[in-house]
């Protein structure tokens, strides 16, 4: 709840406002709304080329879409076991 | 693709009950008026509505699902409007869905009813992103979005977008519908300006309606607000129509008109 100051100073945001950033946010959310096969083909071509070069260890591999602050982010945790001796 | 300058809009929205038939009705009308050979055809299938709005329940013998299943002719199915002798539709079945007709259908349709030298044909779509907006959206080449300044609508509309452009219908037009003027002054409600930074600059927005009660008065007497003067939202549908004919309209100002006691308050300086 705003203060009454905070009403008395017209510091409280307008229903338009809240709604036109509410909007903003979710339609970012909906528009990299990844379809789940999408998603896993990605992965695992993310997996393909990182392999190239170091060894994942798969089992706690996470990739996913999240809500930053600026936008939408695809964000990976890719926990590497070794250098790949092969490259 | 076409033989002659036919545009085959289709109307949509992703919501339903956002204004798709209201608004379908009165361009039709608006553009016959000016003109135009208008065929409208009603693509809500199991829901049909269109006819009501131009006031011609009564005169449905065939519908588009008995055309399309080869008990009628085009030509027997597609009523004529009365006053405007331009104008003409196809209406929707009532007691099938919208399985009992597929897209590739529907582009044979258009294509027909483009041989019978329509200038507009312009298609009703039907509320979701199912079926029915495949077969609404299969022979379109344009498309308007229509939208209220309000949430849930606009992300639709959103969702609308990007499913016509995986269609390859590409930079809709908008169409804000049911804009309270005050609403917006007091910024209570979203302004079309939020509306259009919202949903990027990938469409064009083709018009503004206020909310008016003509627009049920006229719904109730199958008489379309824009065939006749003397409504704001009759004048913004002519206006739309103006436009789509490629014609510079200027918005209307929706505010100015809001009634002389607004004004009058304003004038000695009222604080709400
Ligand atoms: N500008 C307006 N002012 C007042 N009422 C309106 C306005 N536009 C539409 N309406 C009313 O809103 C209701 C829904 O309109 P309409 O049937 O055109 O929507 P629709 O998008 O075709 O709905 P559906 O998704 O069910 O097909 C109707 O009762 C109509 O009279
Ligand atoms: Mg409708």
């Amino acid at each position: 709840m705003p203060s009454l100051l905070d009403r008395l100073f017209g510091r409280v945001e307008k229903p338009a406002h809240t709604a036109k950033s509410r909007l903003k946010l979710v339609l970012m959310h909906d528009r990299a709304d990844i379809p789940a096969p999408m998603m896993e083909e990605m992965r695992k071509e993310i997996i393909a080329v990182l392999s190239k070069y170091v060894v994942i260890d798969l089992e706690h591999l996470d990739v996913g879409i999240e809500r930053a602050e600026g936008g939408v982010a695809l964000v990976a945790s890719i926990p590497i076991v070794r250098v790949n001796a092969e490259h | 693709m076409s033989e002659n300058n036919t545009r085959v809009i289709v109307i949509t929205s992703g919501k339903g009950g956002v204004g798709k038939t209201t608004t379908t009705a009165n361009i039709g009308v608006a553009l016959a008026n000016m003109g135009e050979k208008v065929a409208l055809i009603d693509a809500d299938i199991g829901l049909r509505n269109l006819d009501l709005a131009l006031g011609l329940e009564n005169r449905i013998v065939y519908d588009i699902v008995d055309v399309v299943e080869g008990r009628a002719k085009l030509r027997q199915a597609m009523i004529k409007h009365k006053q405007s002798q331009n104008l003409a539709l196809l209406p929707a079945a009532q007691t099938r869905d919208k399985s009992a007709v597929n897209p590739a259908q529907m582009r044979q349709l258009i294509e027909e009813i483009r041989a019978e030298g329509y200038t507009y044909i312009i298609i009703d779509c039907p509320a979701g992103i199912e079926q029915g907006f495949r077969n609404a959206t299969a022979g379109a080449t344009e498309a308007i979005v229509v939208t209220n300044p309000e949430m849930s609508s606009v992300r639709d509309a959103d969702r609308i977008i990007g499913l016509l452009e995986a269609q390859d219908l590409r930079n809709p037009y908008l169409i804000v519908n049911r804009l309270r003027p005050k609403m917006v002054k007091s910024q209570d409600m979203l302004a079309v300006e939020d509306v259009q930074e919202v949903l990027g600059s990938n469409v064009k927005l083709l018009g503004i309606i206020p909310e008016d009660e003509v627009i049920i008065t006229s719904t109730n007497k199958g008489e379309p607000a824009s065939a006749t003067e003397g409504s704001l939202a009759g004048q913004a549908y002519r206006n739309i129509a103006r436009r789509l004919r490629g014609e510079e309209v200027p918005f209307l100002d929706l505010e100015e008109r809001s009634g002389f006691f607004t004004r009058l308050k304003g004038l000695f300086g009222n604080k709400k």
